[in-house]
């Protein structure tokens, strides 16, 4: 297993390098990076000052060793907006992302497991339709409609919800709803694929041939081999969650990472944007990684090998 | 002492529907067998021949595709075929037991041998979850793996081909059925360890007076661990009876065409004899005796008429014309002198 | 050459193969509702400018805020209402559909081409080349696809294609990992052993031998990604760093229609997002479709 783990994080260390490698060279492809890293409206000295920070003059290799080692010190730059270091502002931020990202997760587990399982034992009846249909809907409803849609419903013409805005549990519903919405489709999705695969696999043949009940047979031989995949994805699609939810962040304006990503855009605040996205693909390198290993402890096989 | 059969199969049909219904697949087509308590069957036959489909028709467990569509399962008299899924869920594993060709696949990777094991005692019997590991352990040592009490807490994966086939071995017997069906339990085994699987099989039934009907393709296997014999083709029983006898003397032309295929040391031929021809497609049988197409002692009747089952001897039977013995067979003088 | 493809099996694509492949397309359960509600919203982007009564991107500000027709206050000169600089909405719901149209395919077939080129390099070619372009495959996966798109919309700036070549540039890392996979295994086929013992070059092999072979899952995947590069464009629009105004796009018209929301001004919002979801659905539902025929063993996708 030590192997495993070992390879897996070169991998890793590999993937973060060639991500900052990326943003290093998009950042240059347009032959002048000053109109980016300097804010709009900044005086000679300024933009000089910026020059000699980010090594504008000098070779790019060299710029990127100035880059790589700002980044291993966790230094994205300074807002030009908030005149606050980018990534204070991102840490500030990450946490309401990730309450968010959590809820809807359990959310769409919630829904999307069992309605999976309940699909792929009732094969081509009712509840598969069913199941079908929802997928489809999930996977064609973008986060952001459901979002708009369920403002529309249950603030404007309900007047149930608070539209906008953090702070109590009722504020986190419909965007958790929302943005839970479209990974509740893929989870049942991908359970259900994943059960009718073990359901006809030849353990499970065996497990009915030894006069097990059904429930039984499902519950156990059936459902944990098929919920590692599903597992592996949620974990994935946690971290893609924290990612994804820009748009539905911006629509109910909870204040995570996905809406200073819109006000960097917004107010031009390209270090902002620079640092969301970096932390962003960071992120979900790591939390691979995270995966992979927790995934050797959890399935045997991987954990004895030798 | 009672002489009833333990199972009893009477004209069993299992069909495979495809999904529009337009084609039907004569998997098991008016099979008619019985096997005692403590006999061997062997059922041998091609791929294709149903024999696997046969023995999952025995235990009810079909792909969805599939569907019992006539005869009678006596299985200690009771007709399985009537009982409820609960009633029959009850007859698997704890009376009758099936073990499957594929080891590996057959063990579920995530939960440890002595949980697999002990699970139908757990289930039938009501078995504590303490003397149920107990007792698996007892169990592997009785299909000989040696240090069964490390082994009961390993994983399938950690174990070698031939010890697990043995732990399937030791699921199949854990609730001491009555009878035990092996679908190609030996195939993918290696020579050396097929031979110690099937001693181990020969002892288990002696010990536990198992009837134990063994599927194969490999005659060699059926002449060592079987008394009785049923050939299948397409679906069909086409011959059946004591194996010695029929070794000796085949009545249907593709048992004779199996038997020498066989490569002897002692033969001076230099080329394989090989069935000619191709096996049926099941969706569309001729309307004759399904061998008809191959068959190098074919003569008009065959074409025409599916032959039905013929008493050849007693507990010899033959689905051919060559083994009809009224007076209006032209063939019958053959086969009184084949009978010789 | 010509030796070579009779022998081996896979003769390169005809008018009468493409045909006789084609044909299983006449079939019962071929989704019927969809392809049409696609093929109105294609033939409506083509002919925007003839079927748009209105100029989308010029309103009357005199006519703010219209409801449609059916509503109280609505007429029948704005059949879906206006928006808050009085311009029709109808119209700007057709040009939008050309933006959709444009964008979704353009971008697909552009994701497509390079994400299944570098996957038959990748995989064909093996080596160095390989794990270079997986590395970096798997690192572009991990950038999250929406973020990335508006990283690089913040360094170029938007407009209509741009935003196609950074969706392409966002998506073709969808399709390098699967075409990588097929071309592992049919490396290993008979035909491209055959053909490389009977001395094609490795750019013939790739070319004539497996691309054909790649093209069906290469098709299926951008089935799949139409709905999602449309909806990034839309979110895109949305956001503001899309299609710029003002051009009519769905996903603009939405962000537009946020404020007006809350004091129940719905269609402003409800009808491009019905526009969005129609194609999408449709562009899913006929996806799955051609995933089954194509190649059932792609249905887990």
């Amino acid at each position: 297993m030590k192997r495993y783990i070992g390879r897996r994080t070169a991998y890793c260390l590999l993937s973060l390098f060639l991500l900052s490698l990326t943003i290093f060279f998009f950042v240059r492809v347009t032959g002048d990076p000053a109109t980016l890293l300097v804010e709009p409206g900044a005086s000679e000295a300024d933009i000089a000052a910026i020059h000699h920070q980010f090594g504008l003059d000098k070779p790019l290799w060299v710029q990127y060793g100035i880059f790589v080692a700002n980044l291993a010190h966790g230094d994205l730059g300074k807002s030009f907006y908030y005149r606050t270091p980018v990534m204070e502002l991102y840490l500030s931020r990450l946490p309401n992302s990730l309450y968010l990202a959590t809820v809807a997760m359990a959310f769409s587990l919630i829904i999307g497991i069992p309605t999976g399982v309940l699909a792929s034992v009732r094969v081509g009846r009712f509840w598969d339709r069913a199941g079908k249909t929802f997928t489809l809907l999930g996977l064609s409803l973008p986060p952001f409609w459901v979002g708009l849609v369920l403002i529309l419903v249950f603030s404007v013409y309900l007047g149930w919800l608070p539209s906008s805005g953090a702070g109590t549990p009722l504020h986190l519903i419909m965007p958790a709803f929302a943005l839970g919405w479209y990974f509740a489709a893929a989870h049942m999705r991908l359970t259900r694929s994943s059960m009718l695969e073990v359901l006809g696999s030849e353990y499970v043949k065996l497990a009915r041939l030894k006069g097990l009940p059904q429930s039984l047979v499902i519950a156990k031989h059936a459902f944990k081999n098929a919920l590692i995949p599903v597992l592996t994805l949620a974990g994935i699609n946690l971290v893609i969650m924290v990612n994804v939810a820009t748009v539905v962040e911006v629509v109910f304006a909870w204040p995570g990472i996905g809406r200073l990503l819109y006000e960097g855009i917004t107010f031009r605040d390209f270090p902002v944007v620079q640092g969301v996205v970096l932390m962003g693909g960071a992120m979900i390198v790591i939390v691979n990684l995270v995966i992979d290993i927790l995934y050797a402890v959890i399935d045997p096989r991987i954990r004895l090998e030798s | 002492m009672s002489t009833r059969p333990l199972l009893e199969l009477k004209n069993l049909s299992t069909h495979y529907v495809s999904a529009q219904g337009a084609r039907v697949v004569r998997a098991v087509d008016e099979v008619s067998l019985r096997i005692n308590a403590g006999e061997t069957l062997g059922i041998v036959g091609e791929s294709g021949s149903g024999k696997s489909t046969l023995a999952l028709t025995i235990m009810r467990i079909l792909p969805m595709a599939a569907r019992i569509v006539s005869g009678q399962m006596l299985f200690e008299g009771e007709d399985l075929l009537l009982k409820s899924d609960e009633e029959m869920r009850h007859v698997r594993g704890k009376r009758i037991a099936m073990i499957l060709q594929d080891p590996m696949a057959s063990l579920n990777p995530l939960f440890t041998v002595g949980d697999q094991v002990g699970e139908t005692l757990r289930v039938h019997e009501g078995t504590s979850r303490a003397s149920a590991w107990s007792r698996a352990i007892d169990l592997l040592k009785s299909v000989r793996i040696p240090a069964p009490e490390t082994r009961v807490t390993q994983y399938p994966h950690e174990m070698s081909g031939g010890m697990r086939q043995r732990i399937v071995g030791a699921i199949g017997i854990s609730c001491e059925p009555r009878l035990l069906i092996a679908d190609e339990p030996t195939t993918s085994l290696d020579l050396t360890i097929q031979a110690q699987y099937l001693a181990l099989l020969r002892d288990l039934q002696r010990a536990h007076g198992l009837a134990l009907i063994f599927i194969t393709h490999n005659l060699g296997i059926v002449a060592k661990m079987c008394d009785q014999l049923a050939v299948m083709y397409a679906g069909r029983v086409v011959e059946s009876g004591p194996v010695s006898q029929i070794f000796n003397t085949p009545t249907h032309p593709y048992t004779e065409a199996l038997l020498n295929s066989i490569p002897r040391m002692s033969d001076n031929r230099q080329r394989l004899t090989a069935i000619d021809g191709q096996p049926p497609d099941l969706s569309a049988m001729p309307p004759g005796c399904s061998f008809a197409p191959r068959c190098p002692e074919v003569f008009d009747r065959c074409r025409a008429q599916a032959p039905p089952a013929f008493t050849t001897a007693a507990g010899r039977s033959a689905r051919c014309w060559l083994a009809d013995v009224s007076r209006d067979n032209p063939a019958h003088l053959r086969v009184e002198s084949r009978a010789l | 050459m010509s030796i070579q493809t009779e022998v081996i099996g896979l003769p390169p694509l005809s008018p009468s193969r493409v045909a006789s492949r084609l044909s299983f397309l006449r079939l019962k359960d071929f989704p019927l509702i969809p392809a049409l509600i696609l093929g109105l919203i294609a033939l409506v982007a083509i002919f925007a400018n003839f079927l748009a009564p209105h100029n989308p991107e010029i309103g009357s500000l005199t006519a703010r805020f219209k409801p449609p027709f059916w509503q109280t206050g609505g007429t029948m000169k704005y059949l879906l209402g206006t928006d808050q600089l009085g311009r029709d909405v109808l119209s700007r719901l057709i040009f939008g559909a050309r933006v959709s149209v444009i964008v979704g395919f353009t971008a697909v077939i552009f994701a497509g081409t390079v994400g299944t080129t570098l996957g038959i390099i990748s995989g064909y070619l093996g080596g160095w080349v390989d794990q270079v372009i997986m590395r970096l495959t798997d690192t572009w996966l991990a950038l999250p696809p929406l973020m990335f798109a508006i990283f690089l919309a913040a360094i170029v700036g938007p407009s209509m294609w741009n935003i196609v070549i950074i969706l392409g540039l966002v998506y073709w890392t969808r399709y390098a990992r699967v075409i990588r996979g097929e071309v592992l295994s049919l490396k290993e086929r008979e035909f491209v052993r055959l053909a490389i013992v009977a001395g094609c070059s490795k750019r013939t092999i790739m070319w004539r031998h497996i691309l054909p072979n790649v093209i069906n899952s290469a098709i299926v995947i951008g089935t799949l990604m139409l709905g999602v590069v449309i909806i990034t464009e839309a979110s895109l629009s949305f956001l503001g760093i899309g299609v710029p105004p003002p051009q009519a796009a769905w996903g603009l018209m939405l962000a537009d229609g946020r404020q007006s929301l809350m004091v129940g001004r719905w269609w402003l919002s409800v009808l491009p997002g019905c526009c969005i979801m129609l194609m999408v659905l449709s562009a899913n539902l006929l996806g799955d479709w051609l995933r089954v025929k194509l190649d059932p063993q792609l249905r887990q996708l």
